[in-house]
């Protein structure tokens, strides 16, 4: 078989984090009642008038900047015209002969190595309504909330060469997103959806192959799967002596495979034309200049800094910057506890493994860098030993409680009086005789059983360095 | 010149516009069609070589509007219209 490279391009679709929809006052919160979210404007009723939310076009240019994107200072919007109950003007609003932003680029990273993805195009553009089928009645019923919901479309160039990029491209979309606040991009819950363009080539040719378009695509695992299916079914295809159709299919997560959506259904011919409704948008150079001005620090500065502001290590830095959130919890934990390193492993570690237990983002933790803070402090100053804050640092993650009012309430502090220790250590020796035989035949592992057995006694509050000091002198 | 529209041409129309246009009402279409195509072809008559398009006759630009909540919930009114509705949803012929 011959040697082929997969070719990918992709239309990422950002649901922009916006009070109210695209062209009028309706609320785009989510889990609204069906249709409680409409009026006459988003359900395209005849004499509507649709205007233009400010805050879109803010985020537009504000994600093209952050994209290395020429921003277009004179754009406008056209009327895309399909038949579709999602769609109740019959034509979505979008943009296709002027977009907002164009030729950009962002750096992705994979195996140590940088590339740059080209960027051709941002435009915005209005989200369509949700359709559920009825079985009783075998209708569809439809619901408006979410059509006028406004998105960015960010259309890559086909530079992409494995699902690794592809990965990688669409993470480094989410973070400088969400890092501008413009969208929280969850791809499970569709504010965040990516449609891939996907070909195959004879490895060292240049002519781009027939692709397809693969749709349905809801976590990069399913992104995953569904390339490496398709590169294989267009390889099969080639190598069969057959041709691939040009095609738009829907990627089936559960049976791994994917089907074609192309019949006569799916006819399209979307005579695109400017929108009258609309007036142009003039973007001056005080526009673009305020929102640059406004830009966060980004991850790749955010990291390089922490490295060398805090001394953390690189691979610690890019986890905690991830998420501005969490970045923002770490310098604040530091600076109130003063002790960087510590403040990363409790992120690290403690934060990520919760997070991970309860299928959560870092965008979900709660707790104030003020309790993490308590926390570290009362370790430090060895009020309370290593399990016991891992137990009061579940209840800062859960509940946000105060650690040091905890720890007194509760009775946790620490046992650090030798002579109450020394105490129990000696009743552990007497009642632990084969142990205690053991140690002093040359066992040495014996004595971590007998600090457990101290630990026990005292309730898990006894400090272990003092306990193993005992032990050691006592046996 | 008149355009004549043919048949792949109706079909085409008919499946974009999901209709189904048999006999009578075909023929109807396809006259009505070809009609309307004769009127717009009219433009073709003006010479607009040095003529700009115009996609707005008002010369207006930066509309908007402050990212406020202005509409409450007007579902009762706004499915008042509705032909057939279940549940608070519009109910259409099903989709899929």
């Amino acid at each position: 078989m011959k040697n082929y490279e997969t070719v990918i391009g992709l239309e990422v679709h950002v649901e922009l984090a916006t009070k109210t929809k695209i062209f009028c006052g309706c609320s785009t919160s989510f889990g609204g009642d069906p249709n409680t979210h409409t009026c006459p404007v988003c359900t395209g009723m005849p004499g509507s008038l649709p205007v233009l939310n400010k805050k879109v076009v803010d985020h537009a240019i504000a994600v093209g900047l952050a994209a290395n994107c020429e921003i277009n200072r004179s754009c406008r919007f056209d009327r895309k015209n399909y038949f579709y109950p999602d769609n109740p003007q019959d034509y979505q609003i979008s943009q296709l002969y002027e977009p907002i932003c164009q030729n950009g680029h962002v750096d992705i990273d994979v195996d140590g190595k940088r590339k740059s993805i080209r960027i051709h195009e941002i435009h915005m553009e209005e989200d369509a309504g949700k359709l559920i089928h009825d079985e009783a009645e075998n209708m569809s019923l439809v619901d408006y909330n979410r059509a006028g919901v406004p998105l960015i479309e960010i259309v890559s160039e086909p530079d992409m060469r494995s699902a690794e990029e592809v990965i990688a491209y669409l993470q480094k979309l989410r973070t400088i997103i969400r890092y501008l606040g413009a969208s929280d991009c969850k791809l499970q819950e569709g504010s965040m959806r990516a449609d891939v363009n996907l070909s195959v080539r004879e490895a060292g040719t240049e002519k781009l192959g027939t692709r397809t378009e693969m749709k349905n695509l809801n976590s990069f695992k399913a992104i995953a799967r569904a390339i490496s299916n398709e590169r294989q079914r267009q390889i099969d295809i080639i190598e069969a002596g057959g041709r691939v159709i040009q095609e738009t299919r829907r990627w089936d997560d559960t049976k791994e495979e994917s089907f074609s959506m192309r019949s006569k259904e799916d006819a399209q011919d979307y005579r695109y034309f400017p929108d009258p409704d609309l007036p142009g948008i003039f973007i001056s150079r005080e526009w673009i200049d305020e929102i640059k001005a406004s830009e966060p620090e980004f991850k790749d500065e955010k990291k390089r800094r922490y490295v060398s502001q805090y001394g953390i290590p690189e691979e610690d830095a890019d986890i905690i910057t991830d998420s501005k959130h969490m970045a923002d919890i770490f310098e604040e934990t530091a600076r109130l506890c003063g002790q960087p390193k510590k403040a990363a492993n409790w992120l690290m570690v403690d934060t990520i493994r919760i997070l991970k237990e309860l299928s959560k983002e870092p965008e979900d933790i709660t707790f104030a860098p003020e309790n993490l803070a308590k926390l570290i402090k009362l370790t430090e100053a060895g009020t309370i030993n290593s399990s016991v804050a891992k137990e009061v640092f579940e209840k800062v993650f859960a509940d946000n409680i105060d650690p040091e009012k905890y720890v007194k309430e509760n009775g946790l502090a620490q046992e650090n009086d030798e002579s109450a220790l020394r105490e129990a250590v000696q009743k552990v020796i007497d009642d632990n005789p084969k142990s205690v035989a053991d140690y002093r035949g040359g066992k040495e592992k014996a004595i971590g059983f007998l600090v457990g057995q101290t630990m026990k006694a005292m309730q898990g509050k006894a400090n272990p360095g003092i306990v193993t000091g005992l032990l050691k002198e006592l046996l | 010149m008149a355009t004549k529209i043919d048949d792949d041409m109706i079909e085409y129309v008919s499946i974009l516009a999901k209709l189904e246009l048999e006999g009578e009402a075909r023929a109807q279409a396809r006259s009505d069609m070809e009609k309307m195509i004769e009127f717009a072809d009219m433009l073709n008559e003006i010479d607009t070589e040095d003529t700009d398009p115009a996609v707005q006759v008002i010369d207006m630009e930066n509309v908007f509007r402050d990212d406020t909540v202005t509409n409450g919930d007007n579902r009762e009114d706004m499915l008042a219209n509705a032909p057939a509705k279940k549940n608070g949803q519009y109910m259409v012929p099903r989709t899929f």
